[in-house]
């Protein structure tokens, strides 16, 4: 029996020292494929362990506001990290602008429109029935999205036909699967191996909609905040920008 | 308030009870009666939806109905669209969701008529469909009440399934559950409250005639 005891506390002493080293990462919905990677290279190199949670950025800054133990924030655009700092939820100096994200048209393979030629108007089709998009009150890349649709002034001839995910990852899953003829996600999704065979993409034009830049910010809260600091330092290393360009987002410095 | 989702979810909720009476009757039946030696599997299948999470069903209605499925395209070249998105998509979804809420109700209330009252009918020379019809069906009527209100308020409160094959079209698919999880997730917390408490009211609400319905003995009643 005391044996038993002795190994329960020992296991959770080892626990409590792993939750203690381990940083838990709130991420934009776009870096589902990236950031991953990203974690992988930098757990490699350091020894750090990172957890993920992705969702809409809304919904994770609203998550944040009612004090979600999230060390760090990836987010698809840089007002609401904005928003926390003025809460005094963030830090100021470590808000990162780390990629800009790009919005595209996908179709699926079997799909028969000529995407290079029509580009948005592509939407205009009847085949086209449905158009997934992400949800513009939570998500950047729903609101790019909406932008783009009025931008080449189609919005009010396809709106009827928009349907919403919840984040930019469910957009895409219901175009992916075939239940939504075309929709309008993010690149990172459309050059992610997941989705990268099954489908053709145009690229939106950056002037389209106004600019998605990605910003990640050290919540106040974090008991870890070295640990957070240090993640973000890596995300500026060759390392970590060359596999962002690779998942499609611009960096920072960069234009088109 | 959004009373467009509100009363999107009452419809939903009204016509997949109704629905379920329908389907739930011959299947209560035919689980009550039959002396079928594997019965105990179509019980279980029939009780799965209260223990799957409600992903699971939102995963098989959008990818093994999808457009990518032969059920799938059997579907769209019936009705033009896949069921995902789509009202009837949610009925459908709702179907399988509530089945056992309907299901299971019926079946206790059957199973508990005396079978000498059955025999006696028979010996009288009705036929099972008669006998089942005058006096099985009206003494269960506690028990058909609470399959229908129960499979009404747990379509009612749905919420997986609706976010996972829904796709938040108002007037469509932005169900009242949908409603209030797009006013939390943006911080708009007194709306989300007003439709949360009206929520809370209407289920307290129909728990209450489903529990009021099986109050055994009403010599006194709750009014005294």
């Amino acid at each position: 029996m005391s044996e038993l005891r002795r190994l329960l506390a020992l296991l959770l002493l080892a626990g409590s020292f792993a939750t203690a080293q381990e940083i838990t990462v709130a991420a934009a919905a776009d870096m589902s494929a990236a950031l991953p990677q990203l974690v992988e290279a930098y757990t490699k190199k350091t020894g750090q362990t990172v957890k993920l949670s992705f969702g809409a950025s809304g919904n994770l800054t609203n998550q944040i506001r009612n004090g979600a133990p999230f060390d760090v924030f990836f987010s698809a655009d840089e007002e609401y990290p904005q928003q926390l700092i003025a809460e005094g939820l963030a830090q100021k100096n470590t808000l990162y602008r780390y990629a800009v994200g790009r919005l595209v048209l996908w179709v699926p393979a079997e799909s028969p429109l000529d995407l290079s030629k029509l580009g948005m108007k592509a939407l205009l089709d009847p085949s086209v029935k449905k158009i997934s998009i992400a949800n513009p009150a939570t998500a950047p890349y729903g609101r790019a999205a909406e932008a783009a649709l009025r931008h080449f002034e189609i919005y009010d001839r396809v709106s009827s036909r928009l349907v919403v995910g919840e984040n930019v990852s469910q957009a895409a899953q219901f175009v992916e699967s075939g239940n939504a003829q075309a929709g309008l996600i993010a690149l990172s999704h459309a050059l992610a191996p997941a989705m990268k065979d099954k489908g053709r993409y145009w690229t939106v034009p950056l002037d389209a909609y106004p600019t998605l830049n990605q910003a990640a910010v050290v919540l106040s809260k974090s008991k870890q905040q070295d640990a957070a600091r240090r993640f973000l330092e890596f995300l500026r290393s060759p390392e970590a920008t060359s596999l962002l360009t690779t998942y499609g987002f611009n960096l920072p410095a960069e234009k088109h | 308030m959004n009373w467009e989702a509100f009363w999107l979810t009452v419809r939903l909720a009204a016509i997949v009870s109704t629905l379920l009476i329908a389907i739930g009757i011959p299947i209560a039946y035919w689980l009550t009666y039959s002396r079928w030696r594997w019965k105990f599997l179509v019980e279980a299948a029939v009780a799965l939806p209260i223990v799957l999470p409600p992903t699971v069903l939102g995963f098989y209605v959008l990818v093994a109905l999808g457009s990518r499925s032969p059920l799938g395209r059997w579907w769209e070249s019936l009705t033009g669209h896949t069921l995902a998105f789509t009202f009837e998509g949610l009925v459908i979804g709702s179907l399988l969701y509530s089945l056992p809420f309907a299901v299971q109700p019926f079946a206790a209330s059957f199973g508990a008529v005396d079978r000498q009252l059955l025999r006696a009918s028979a010996s009288l020379g009705h036929s099972p469909l008669q006998t089942f019809r005058r006096i099985v069906l009206p003494l269960s009527k506690a028990g058909l009440v609470t399959g229908f209100a129960l499979s009404f308020a747990h379509t009612l409160g749905e919420f997986g399934v609706v976010l996972m094959v829904g796709g938040n079209i108002p007037g469509v698919t932005r169900t009242i559950s949908i409603d209030i999880y797009d006013q939390v997730q943006t911080a708009n917390y007194s709306s989300a409250n007003q439709t949360a408490l009206l929520l809370l009211v209407i289920s307290f609400l129909v728990l209450s005639i489903v529990y009021g319905a099986n109050r055994r003995p009403w010599a006194v009643g709750p009014w005294r």
